[in-house]
């Protein structure tokens, strides 16, 4: 790919592999750059190693490897500052929200970071209202529904105001009208966006590039409408069907 | 899916819903406190007790007949417990039976026992209700992280609270799903189905708790449990607490007094 040359690299992976304890090695050999302002598509099929990227991000997952995030190697003496800039959002929201109350969820991360009592409440209500779900604060999220439980969890990282945002497989289980909704969404967020998905569709409509991971490697990297007329990689990554 | 709830009448508006929620839970924990250590047969207190918490609950404005019928949870284990207490107390015998050869006496001070404990069981699960149908559980867990209960045991309840709902849509599922395939058979064999629901239950719980924790670590999660509320004690709390705080004690002394003379 052709770069341009002045814009900021916000992660650099290189030669990043990770093994399950078990021995099952999940990602070989990553070596990625992605660059501010960006929209990333990491797609492969099931098990293909995307979820397992995203949890390096942080750093809830280490191997060996280099990685570098906004600049910073990510160690444990970055990890606090990392983890305040890369907003992860998981597929289940189940798991994702797991207070009691909408706002104690979206206050959790703010809450952490140190924030007055006011900063708290102006940044769970900033999150709030950037993805629509204004006046949910007292609700349980055992009420809501899966398109507004994805909102809300979306809105728990976007309180920290990070500036790279990673989601796993984010319109999974979604129908038509909120996984469309859930994209423009996503349109409106300025931040850098890291998206692990198989939603091809969504892809097309969203990111700029495409990485193809299959069985823990980067098979390709392009832009996506290259990618995605590329019939036999598909075929081969299991991302289209054998027979047309 | 289906949405149990724990806490249908917190909604309700009374005076009683608007105390804050450290309020409510001091007096309930006082109220089954008092209650719990009132000596044997003092029955003059009992009556005395199930008077403030019926109105209570009748100013809260909860239906009586919901109140009774939760109340009535604890009763089976009560008697469980505490059925043997006449036959083994010893002093006045009141009644003498003999099933094979064995003698059973019922004493007067057993079975003066076994109806404290169960009055005290009732009274303190009625103030339970209570508490429960006018205090959100959202608010209790806020109220007990303000007054310094242990950050981890107030995370253990809120999680509770929160996968409860989880827990028992997935149990729902999974029973569907057996009982979609499961054509009748024997009793050990949808035993063993049951069993395997369970295990898998956990199971899935135990992996959710790994999930739920990366979801936590990547918000900064260092261990401490920290909360925000807004939880503001108002004139009116001061003045039930106050009130009631001071009649119960009051009521509590006097009644050892009386029963020491």
């Amino acid at each position: 790919m052709v770069r341009d040359m002045a814009a900021e690299v916000v992660v650099k992976a290189e030669r990043l592999s990770f093994a399950y304890p078990d021995g099952r090695e999940v990602l070989k050999d990553i070596s990625l750059i992605i660059e501010r302002g960006e929209t990333v598509a990491l797609i492969g099929p099931n098990g293909a190693g995307k979820s397992t990227f995203l949890l390096h991000l942080n750093g809830i997952l280490h191997s060996n490897g280099f990685l570098e995030v906004l600049g910073k190697t990510l160690s444990e003496k970055n990890l606090k500052w990392i983890r305040a800039r890369v907003g992860l959002v998981f597929q289940n929201p189940d798991d994702q929200l797991f207070s009691p109350t909408v706002f104690d969820d979206v206050a959790f991360g703010p809450i952490n970071m140190g924030y007055s009592r006011i900063q708290v409440e102006e940044a769970v209500q900033k999150a709030l209202e950037s993805v629509g779900m204004r006046g949910f604060e007292e609700r349980a999220p055992h009420h809501l529904s899966l398109g507004e439980k994805k909102r809300v969890a979306i809105a728990t990282v976007l309180s920290m105001n990070p500036e790279i945002l990673a989601f796993d497989e984010p319109t999974s289980n979604l129908d038509p009208r909120s996984r469309w909704s859930l994209i423009s969404l996503f349109r409106a967020l300025p931040a850098t966006k890291i998206i692990a998905t198989h939603d091809l569709e969504m892809v097309r409509a969203l990111c700029q590039r495409a990485v193809v991971i299959y069985e823990g490697r980067i098979v390709a990297d392009g832009h996506t409408s290259i990618i995605l007329e590329d019939r036999s990689l598909l075929k081969t990554t299991g991302l289209a069907p054998d027979e047309e | 899916m289906n949405h149990i709830t724990l806490d249908q009448y917190c909604n309700r508006d009374s005076f009683i819903h608007r105390l804050d929620a450290r309020t409510t839970f001091l007096f309930t924990l006082l109220f089954i406190f008092t209650v719990v250590s009132s000596p044997p047969g003092s029955w003059l207190a009992f009556v005395f007790y199930f008077t403030v918490i019926s109105i209570l609950i009748l100013v809260s404005k909860l239906p009586i007949g919901y109140v009774l019928k939760r109340s009535m949870v604890i009763v089976p284990f009560v008697v469980v417990i505490a059925i043997f207490v006449p036959f083994l107390r010893e002093g006045e015998i009141i009644f003498s039976f003999e099933i094979w050869m064995i003698r059973a006496n019922i004493t007067y001070e057993g079975v003066l026992v076994l109806e404290t404990v169960l009055i005290k069981a009732w009274l303190s699960i009625l103030s339970i209700v209570w508490l429960t149908s006018v205090t959100k559980v959202t608010s209790l867990l806020r109220a007990l992280r303000r007054l310094h209960f242990p950050g981890v045991l107030v995370m253990i309840i809120s999680f509770m609270y929160r996968y409860l709902f989880v827990i028992v849509d997935e149990t729902l599922r999974m029973k569907q799903a057996r009982d979609c395939r499961s054509l009748g058979g024997n009793r050990l064999r949808q035993l063993r189905s049951i069993g395997s629901i369970i295990g898998t239950l956990f199971v899935r719980s135990y992996e959710r708790s790994e999930r739920v924790y990366y979801a936590m670590v990547s918000r900064r999660f260092d261990g401490e449990a920290r909360m925000q509320d807004s939880l503001v004690l108002k004139k009116v709390d001061i003045v039930f607490g106050v009130c009631l705080f001071g009649l119960i004690i009051t009521v509590a002394l006097c009644n050892i007094w009386i029963l020491r003379w």
